[in-house]
């Protein structure tokens, strides 16, 4: 980057060069998400925004780490739920007493599930497959890993495996940047 | 209006966003600089989401018109 004073009047040259430098290093946008939970309700956001961000050109990236990291896993990813404890926002609401019943889980996840085959919404391997389709860059926190003991084997294919300085150095370019 | 030839066709009648756009972006991918895509959408998002997607895409928006609650869309691929 260039430095300007304030006072000093640019030569057409240099506001050209100047310019064209700036609009260069906007061109290609960037998006860096980070999924942290591992519910199904929470699962969807981050994979709707890359995939969006991708289908717009834009380069895109999800860092999976704790719970998040269950999106990736093979074992999980098609059997992620929805908690209806302590979530006033069911589509019928459940008092938290009658939440805590067991077979509550699964009776909030299938209506979601129901909710989001009516709306014809791609399933959670579904959209990992269009996001992978799209390049969008599924990495997982080998932190987490580590602490769940989990191998790249337990994760869908295709998955980057990072720690968080090299995530942050991509963010740090990102116009984007959310916590899920 | 000139008639405008249509490539391909992409149907996401019923689903809601962001698929109408992930789809046409899918569908895009395998055609040329200069042809012509057509979405058809119920989602009404559609509407402020294809111009979007048409100016990030340097894509040029043709025609857009809505009756019934079924949007279409022409779409020129631009590049």
């Amino acid at each position: 980057m260039v430095q300007v004073k304030d006072s000093q009047l640019l030569d057409a040259e240099t506001f050209a060069r100047l310019h064209a430098q700036a609009h260069q290093e906007t061109e290609v946008k960037r998006i860096a998400l980070v999924a942290s939970k591992g519910t199904l309700d929470m699962a969807y956001p981050p994979l709707i925004l890359a995939t969006t961000a991708a289908a717009m050109g834009q380069e895109a990236a999800i860092f999976f780490t704790f719970y998040g990291l269950d999106i990736l896993n093979k074992k999980r990813l098609a059997r992620l739920k929805v908690p209806p404890l302590a979530n006033p926002a069911m589509p019928v609401p459940v008092p938290n007493i009658v939440g805590a019943i067991p077979g509550m889980t699964a009776m909030a996840t299938w209506m979601m599930g129901r909710m989001m085959r009516k709306q014809k919404m791609p399933t959670v391997p579904q959209f990992l497959d269009l996001a992978k389709q799209l390049r969008v860059r599924l990495i997982a926190c080998t932190t987490t890993m580590g602490i769940m003991g989990i191998s790249k084997e337990d994760l869908v294919d295709g998955v980057e495996l990072q720690g968080a300085a090299a995530f942050l150095e991509y963010a740090s370019q990102a116009q984007v940047t959310l916590f899920v | 209006m000139a008639e405008v030839s249509i490539d391909q066709v992409v149907d996401t009648k019923g689903e809601l966003c962001p698929m109408p756009v992930v789809r046409a972006r899918l569908a895009m991918d395998k055609l040329r600089p200069g042809q012509v895509l057509q979405v058809v959408a119920t989602d009404p998002a559609s509407c402020d989401d294809f111009p979007a997607w048409c100016r990030a895409q340097k894509h040029t928006l043709v025609e857009s018109r809505q009756a019934q609650g079924v949007y279409t869309y022409l779409i020129r691929k631009g590049g």
